[in-house]
This record gives C-alpha cells, structure tokens and sequence, in this order.
C-alpha cells in the first residue's frame, strides 16, 4: 500500500503530468462557463485526441476537465442567475441575489474557496475511504436508497417557505412531472399524450432553466437595471474567504456529506447540492436570510459539489458503475486509454487510483484558484445594464435547454416551465421545493418498487433502513423546532418592521392554485388509466396532493387575506399601479416569439432577428451597437457548434430549403 | 510518438475548424461522383444514438480515429451523440437527414434493433434502407448466485420452483434474449424491471438482492469472473455464435460452457424447435451476433461503399486495432462487407407472424403495451 502511495506521488508531481492536468483544467474551465455544456461536451471534445496518448497523461487530462466542471458553472449560476448545470441549481438561490446586491465577487469568492476545500477535502477521504468503499456502497441496496430520497424530500419541511401546505404542493407538482414518461416498473407510458418527446421524460436541465433562471430574466427586464443594484461593487474577494473560514465547520459538513451522496451509485448528482443546501437551513438559527442572499447558502452546496465528484470517482473505478455524467464519459475514456476499471484498482492497480485521486483535488486548487483569481474581475458584468445583457441571456439558455436532449421540444418546455415558473415566483410558491421533488421522483418510484420486489414490506426493517429512517426523523424534528424558534423571533421583529403589503384581490392566485389542482386530478386520472404497479406511485402523489392544494385552494377562494397562502408579488413589490413597469407576460411573450421562430426558420437566424429586434426596441440601442453585438453572438454561436459539433436547432425552412453551413 | 503527427494534424483541423467558423464561411462541399472517393478535408459525422460514455459511444470512439486512417483522403471522424426514444431518435433523424455522400455514418445497437423488430411505434427508420459496412459481434454468459446450490447447467432444472430473481432494464431491451431462455427452458423468474443498466443489475447481483443474473463478454470476463474465483457466482451457459449455416455453436471465447440450445438439449432430451425457439434465435443475432454495427445511408453509390468496405477491413488487419480491441471489443470476429450485410439480413429480417408471437408474449407475460 506504501508502495502505491509513493509511486502515485511521483507520478503526480511529474512536470508532464502536472502540465496535461492544467491543460485539462484550463479546457474545462473553458467550456464548464458556458451554460449546458458542461463536462460531458468537453470530454466527447477531448476524447479523439487522448486516443495514442501515454495513459497516464491522458488520465491528467481527463481528471483536470472532469475536476473543474462543478467549478467554473458557478461563474453564470452566481452572475446570471442561470444554472450551469444541475449539480449549481441550489448555488442560484442565494449566490445571484448577493450579485444583485452587488455582492458578486464575495459570492464568487466564497463559492471558489468552497470549492477548492470541498475537493481537497473529498481527496483526502477518498485515500482512506477508497479501500473500504467496496462493502459500504454493497451494504446499500434499493431499499436504502429509497429511504435516502425520502431524506431528501424531508428537506422540503425547511425549504417549503412560509406556507406548508403551498411547499408541500410545490413539490407534488415536481414529483408528478418527474415522473412523466416510462413507468420504471412496467415501462408504461404516463401523462405523455401520446407525446414522444415526454416519453422520455422531462429532462433536468430544462426544469432548472426553466425554474430559475427564465423569471429572473424576466423581473430583471421588467425593472429595467443592471443586475447589481448598488452603484459600486461592494467588498472583494477576500471577504468571501472570510465567510468560508467563518463557516468551515458548516462546509466540512457538506463537503462529507457531498462525498457520501456522491459515492452511492443511482442517486445521482443533482440531489447532492440541493440536500447540502437544506442542510445549511436546518442547522442555521437565523433563516431569514436564506433565498435573499445569505453566502452560507453559497457555501454550502458548493463545497459539496466538488466533494461530490470525488465521491462519483469510487463506484466509476471500482465497479464501473458510473455516478453522473461526466462520470460516464470519464469511465468511456478510461476504457479507450487502456484502464479498466473493477476491484483491481484497490489491489494491483491501487496506484492508478490514488493518481486519480490526488490529480483530482491538485485540478481543484488550480481551477478553483484561477477562478477566485478571475471573480473580482467578472463580477463586473453584473453592472451591465440588463437589456444589453438580455439577449446574450435568452440565447445562452435557449441553447443549453437545447443541448438536453437537442429537440425543438426543448425549448417549448423551457418556455412552458418558464411560465410556471414565473407563476410559483409570484404567488410564492417554493421553487426549491418543487426541484427537490423533479429530482427525487424517479429514483423514489424505482427504489421503492424494487425494495418491495426484493424483500416484500420487510425492507423496512432492515438496519440501513432504520439508521436512515432515524436521521430523517431527528432531521425533520431538528428543523421543526427551529422553524418553531425562528417564527417566535420573526414575530417579535414583525412588529417594529413594517408589515409587507398583502394583496387583497386574490383571484389571480386563486386561478393558479385551481391549476395546480386540476393538473393533480389529471395526475389520479391518468394512474387509473395505467396497470396497478405503473400507476400506484403517481396515483398516491396525485391524490395526498389534490387534498393539499385543495387546502390552499379553498383558503384563497374563500379570501382568508391574512392566511400565510396569501402572496403576490405584483402587489409586494409593488408592480401593480406602477405603469413604468412592464406587464408580466410581455417578455414571456418576447421570448416566446424567438422559440416559435425557431420552429419557423431556425435558431441562428431567429437568434439574429431576436437580437436586432430586442437591442433595438427594448435596449435602444444604436444602429452600430446593434450589429456588433449581434454578429458577435451569432459568429460566436456557430463557431462553438462547428468545433464541439453540436446541432443547432432547425426549423420548417431548413426541412424545405437545402441551407449553406452555418444555417442549416 | 508515433501518434503525434495526427494529433497535430487533429489540432490543425480543428483550429481550421474554428476559424472557418469565426469566418462563417460557407463549407457546405458536394461531393463528386466522377472522381475517385477523397474525402480530404471533410469531416464525418458518425451518429450514435446513445449517451456519451456509454457502450456503443465508447466503441464508436474505439473505432473512428482508426478508420480515418483508413478512408481516402483521412477526413476526421467526429462522433455525434443523439441519444433518446430509447435511441430511436437518432436513427430516425440519420434515415430522415443523412447525406449518400460518404460523410454520414450512423453505428447503432441491439438497442436500436429491437425496436425495429418489435414494431415499436416510434421508430420511423428502415434498416432494409441502409448499407451494412461492419457487424461488431460479442456474447453473453448466463450466470447464478452460488447460494443456489447448483453446479453447472445439468442441474438448471432443479431451480424450478425456486425463488429465482432477476434485475432488468426493461422486458424490451436486451433482456429479451434472457427472459425468453429462461421462459423456454420453462424456469420461472421474477424480473424486477427498472435498473439504469447493466451495471445496476450486477450490482443488484452483487448486493444479495437478485440471485440470477446475465453479462455480456466483455463485462462478463472483468467483473464477474473474480466473483466466481471467490466463489459467489456458479456460470451456466454461454448464449453461443452462429456458425456459417446460422446453427448455434459454443462461443469460442467460453468453451468450457454450455450454449442455449445444448442447454435445453440436457434438460429435455431434445433440440429447441418451434416458434419460441425462431425468435429467441432472432432476437439473440440482433442483439448479440451482430450486436453494433456501421451503416451508410440509403442510396450511397457503390464506390463511396467500397471505399469504406475497404477502410474498415484495412482497420481491422492493423495493428493498432490488434493491440487494443480486446479491452474495448471483446475477442469476437468482426463482420465487414458482405458478410455484415448477410449478418444484419440475418438479423433483422423476422417473419410477421414471429413478430406478433413475441408482442403478445411480452403483452402476457410482462405487460408491455404496443
């Protein structure tokens, strides 16, 4: 064992390896940027040139590429609003509202340094933990990760807002469309409409579009400013080091925690950050802040999502069951460079693995460094005023939904989880709540079905089952009691504060919730059409949720003003009345313009008119100003789909007209 | 070193590529029938209607760099991912969009065979349509969990009874070939359907949770033959290869083990026949003899098939391919020209009667809705 540690140290502090790796960081930073690329776009890049590569160089490679990508997506997710991939959905929900209080850099910086000790750290429990991980990921079978999801969905009780029972709905509706498409018992085809396109189900990307990144798009341009509020940008990136040694005993927490998640096979990454994040709320006294920029809300799924990675590597190497994506592209590149992976990577090949290891967490303090070196500088995009920063936004997210599953459909589902999500965003219906449950509702379902089929009900008495059960208990007690804590102090504070304006007409909530209502009683209609074992989960979600909705439904028809389902944006921010600010539906009806383009004539020209429309009318923008920025995007845009081949979407004039390159 | 030429020259390409781009100069090139195929300076797009990382993309990227070598011209192969539908998106868009200018490949798998052979609504493609340039082959060993008690496959019959699990991926994909053994042999299993691969179903396997499980060669001989040296696992057969006269013979890769039909011959007394027996044999060449293969679309003329025919079988002789195909591709002969023609006719042509026998077994037995 001696033996592979110092083989595997000298063969990571060689100047070659050390060169290829940083190559692999700097070409994952590169592409980690750009929204919906992600690290599997930058191996399938990588790939043809690793093939003749010495092994162990090519292995720098691909880890450098592979150890930045939950790092260099932080970059849009904090600055944008936008998600760079799943494993940041939870980094946006108090990394962009710092931004917007001009709090780029330290948000920045906090992530960055959470990053690189949530990596370093990942390593340095992998070395110990890689030579026991083979019994520990054996010991959990189906029946305990199943009870992992419902830990998962405890996580709703803190991040459910400020009504239950709206969190609770909030997250029916997500595990009732993350369960659209294939029944995982039977294969049956649920709530698809005979659509194709949903068989597949929804994929994740364009929720996390959708849900975040489209409303804040849309109220950014309907105030009309620059992302950051203040006039100057307040303190620099030492202060987010500040927060994270403030906090190290919160992102050691996650960082274990990322590790953990991240080395079980089948839950997935996208759980990771978003179980960090609930963690952070459980365990802080003050929740007031979270969702309105609070950088712990930062810290926490940051540092466990670079944790995570490492995490991923053990059930890759030692099982070759790969933990996330770009897991799955790493283990194809490993098989064409000649390592295959299985137990030998703890015996004979036990130096192989601690390169991986070790490469790893050196690949994380390079990225993670030249990013927090980078953020003082790229928080100065957040001063950009909106509407010349728009269009660049619209498309970069129209293009990453694009790249989940390269359908047009994409983006009309984009667009149509867009408008719900502008909805939940003004009627305060917890959007954290509804991913959780998207990105719980399959495993849930299967691991359920397959714990019963595997052990009958008995599965529940099972020791892993228990322990975990125990944790969700002692976890939803935890955040019960701090709920029933902090609610005390709100009260006390609420009288000094001014109270927030209530709405008082409340029949556009009403009309909502009566939605959300009916799309649950079609979720029960549609079970009943499908075969027991295919309808059983949808059907019990659908009808536990119809009664709470119900709840919310009733309270707000029978206009219970002061009932906390009561909120509207529009009157809380005071958008209504103020007739500088644009209606609702007018920058939906924008973008929904560009998507039926799209379908029409193609992305690249809709992209082009999109810009030229918008710069001109929206941003008043000069003649001058309009063609550069709009040949800039648009040569931009094809020159990334030429060299990573990538489809751009086409449209009716493409399937008619035979078009010259980069329009066809 | 002996690389470094053409990954220089892939560098080259590929900042040519991108200041082409940057310079949005049209490329679009047609290709020239008078003259001899050359396809220098182009690039190919290979589909694969899988996920990066996968089998058939890690095979995919197996074999393009090789066969560029190979073509006339040694344009660079790019692989293009279109998973979806259960990769029947990608297929339906390489029969609806490809070009039978050389530049459009598309390499698919037992995956996108079944639902072919299945009449899955979905699939909009013909493989009648398209010209088979290489058949890749591999095999399956069927294997138990040891705490069954068995041996070896004479005893497959006294598992009747027992409470035999199996982890799948789905009654329609690959797992066909095994649950319909298992129904021939008529040995009753539960299959617990929704694994992500696999993978998942040996780890199922591993963890205690199924007790009957199937691999394919090449997972077979990495990961589960160490079980059986510690003594968990008991192999029983293998699924076989068809010889030239399309009789299943033992895989040569396992010739210690049993095959499907003798397996049946030990615990019956008699060959496998009828119409069970037809389809499982279908099923078994689409999805195993002649697993992954290369196609160009309809309508390419025949210089531009013969110069990939060429390219390919120059590939195969080389010896890069020699040195390293055994970890990527198992030790399975290759099919090219004709013979992956003859291997995918084999494979894909199945009578409408057989069709419907297996629709409504797979309608009874598992409650699959067509």
């Amino acid at each position: 064992m001696l033996d592979a540690f110092l083989t595997a140290l000298q063969t990571v502090m060689t100047g070659t390896h050390l060169l290829y790796l940083m190559g692999g960081v700097s070409l994952g930073l590169a592409i980690g940027i750009f929204p919906g690329l992600g690290g599997i776009a930058g191996l399938s890049l990588l790939l043809p040139f690793l093939y003749g590569m010495e092994p162990t160089t090519a292995l720098a490679m691909l880890i450098g590429l592979v150890a930045v990508i939950p790092t260099s997506d932080t970059f849009t997710s904090v600055l944008m609003g936008i998600p760079g991939s799943s494993g940041s959905q939870a980094t946006v929900l108090d990394g962009f509202p710092m931004a917007k209080r001009g709090e780029a850099a330290r948000a920045l910086a906090a992530a960055f340094a959470s990053s690189l000790f949530g990596g370093l750290f990942g390593a340095a429990i992998l070395t110990g933990f890689v030579l026991i991980a083979r019994p520990v990921i054996l010991a959990f079978g189906s029946a305990e990760l199943f009870m992992l999801t419902l830990l998962g969905l405890s996580m709703v009780g803190v991040l459910g807002g400020n009504s239950l029972v709206k969190g609770l709905s909030a997250c029916g509706i997500g595990l009732l469309l993350g369960s659209v498409g294939g029944a995982p018992a039977t294969g049956e085809y649920r709530m698809t409409f005979g659509n194709f396109y949903l068989m597949d189900g929804i994929p994740l990307v364009v929720v996390g579009l959708g849900i975040f990144a489209l409303p804040e798009i849309i109220d950014l341009l309907r105030q009309n400013r620059a992302i950051a509020q203040a006039a100057e940008l307040g303190s620099g990136w030492m202060a987010g080091v500040r927060d994270l040694i403030k906090n190290r005993w919160l992102a050691l927490r996650c960082a274990v925690i990322g590790c953990i998640v991240g080395a079980l096979p089948g839950l997935g990454g996208s759980v990771v950050d978003w179980i960090a994040y609930g963690h952070a709320v459980q365990t802080t006294k003050d929740k007031s802040e979270f969702g309105n920029g609070d950088v712990r809300g930062v810290i926490a799924p940051e540092s466990s999502n670079n944790a995570k990675e490492g995490g991923a590597l053990i059930p890759t190497l030692l099982f070759g069951i790969p933990g996330s994506g770009s897991m799955a592209v790493f283990l194809g590149g490993m098989v064409l460079i000649g390592i295959e992976p299985g137990p030998s990577m703890v015996t004979t090949n036990l130096d192989i693995t601690y390169t991986i290891v070790w490469s790893l967490a050196i690949a994380n303090v390079v990225g993670a460094g030249a990013c927090l070196f980078l953020s003082k500088w790229v928080a100065k995009i957040t001063t950009i005023p909106y509407a010349l920063m728009a269009p660049f936004m619209i498309t970069v997210i129209c293009f990453a939904a694009f790249q989940a599953t390269r359908d047009l459909s994409d983006l009309v589902m984009l667009l149509a989880i867009g408008v719900l999500g502008v909805l939940m965003k003004r009627f305060d219906w917890p959007r954290p709540a509804f991913l959780i449950g998207f990105v719980l509702a399959s495993g849930m379902e299967t691991y359920l079905y397959q714990a019963i089929q595997f052990d009958g009900t008995g599965f529940l008495l099972k020791p892993g089952v228990l322990i975990i059960g125990a944790i969700t208990v002692i976890s939803i007690y935890f955040a019960a009691r701090h709920a029933s804590g902090s609610s005390d102090d709100s009260s006390s504070e609420s009288s000094t504060r001014a109270k927030p304006l209530r709405a008082t007409n409340l029949g556009p909530q009403t009309l909502f919730a009566g939605a959300i209502c009916l799309t649950f009683a079609y979720g029960l209609y549609d079970s009943f059409q499908q075969s027991m074992l295919g309808g059983v989960f949808t059907g019990g979600v659908s009808a536990i949720m119809l009664i709470l909705s119900g709840i919310v439904l009733f309270k707000l028809a029978t206009r219970q003003v002061d009932d906390s389902v009561n909120f509207d944006n529009e009157v809380t921010a005071g958008y209504q009345g103020d007739h500088s600010i644009a209606s609702l539906s007018h920058f939906i009806f924008w973008i929904a313009g560009l998507i039926v383009s799209c379908y029409l004539v193609g992305f690249l020209i809709s992209v082009t008119g999109f810009f030229i429309a918008f710069l001109l009318v929206k941003a008043r923008a000069s003649i001058l100003r309009t063609v550069i920025l709009t040949s800039t995007a648009v040569v931009f845009m094809a020159a990334l789909a030429h060299v990573m081949v990538l489809d751009l979407p086409s449209g009716l004039l493409q399937d008619a007209v035979e078009m010259p390159w980069p329009l066809s | 070193m002996k690389s470094l030429p053409n990954k220089k020259n892939n560098v080259k390409k590929l900042i040519l590529g991108m200041a082409a781009g940057a310079a949005c100069i049209t490329s679009l090139t047609i290709a020239n029938p008078v003259h001899a195929v050359d396809f220098e300076g182009e690039r190919v797009e290979w589909i694969v209607p899988f996920k990066e990382g996968g089998g058939s993309d890690t095979w995919a990227r197996f074999y393009a760099p090789l066969i560029s070598e190979n073509l006339p011209g040694k344009p660079v192969i790019v692989v293009k991912n279109i998973p979806g539908g259960g990769s029947t998106k990608g297929a339906n868009q390489f029969q609806r969009r490809a070009k039978n200018n050389g530049l459009n490949i598309i390499g698919t798998s037992g995956s996108t065979q079944f639902p072919y052979l299945l009449g899955d609504p979905r699939v909009n493609y013909e493989y009648k349509d398209w010209i088979a340039v290489l058949a890749s082959p591999t095999g399956g060993v069927f294997y138990v969990s040891s705490e069954l008690g068995i041996k070896s496959a004479e005893e497959l019959g006294s598992l009747r009874g027992k409470d035999l699990k199996y982890a799948s991926q789905g009654a329609t994909s690959l797992d066909l070939v095994p649950l319909l053994a298992l129904d021939i042999l008529d040995i009753d299993v539960q299959a617990i359907f929704g694994m992500k691969g696999r993978g998942s179903g040996r780890l199922a396997f591993e963890r205690g949770e199924v007790n009957v499980d199937y691999q394919t060669s090449s997972a077979y001989l990495k990961k589960v033959v160490p079980l059986i040296d510690e003594g968990k696992v008991v192999p029983i057969m293998s699924w076989g290869v068809l010889d030239d006269d399309g009789n299943l013979q033992r895989d040569p890769t396992f010739p210690d083990l049993p095959h499907f039909a003798e397996v049946y011959e030990m615990i019956n007394g008699k060959k496998p026949e009828g119409t069970a027996f037809k389809v499982w044999k279908a099923f078994f060449v689409a999805g195993f003899a002649a697993q992954k293969g290369i196609f160009l679309p309809k309508g390419t003329s025949q210089d531009i098939v013969d110069a990939w025919g060429d390219a390919v079988e120059k590939t195969i002789k080389s010896d890069d391919f020699q040195r390293s195909k055994e970890l990527v591709l198992g030790d399975y002969p290759q099919a090219v020209k004709g013979k992956a023609v003859k291997a995918f006719n084999t494979a894909l042509d199945i009578s409408e009667a057989d069709r419907e026998w297996v629709r409504n077994w797979l309608t009874t037995r598992y409650n699959v809705r067509f």
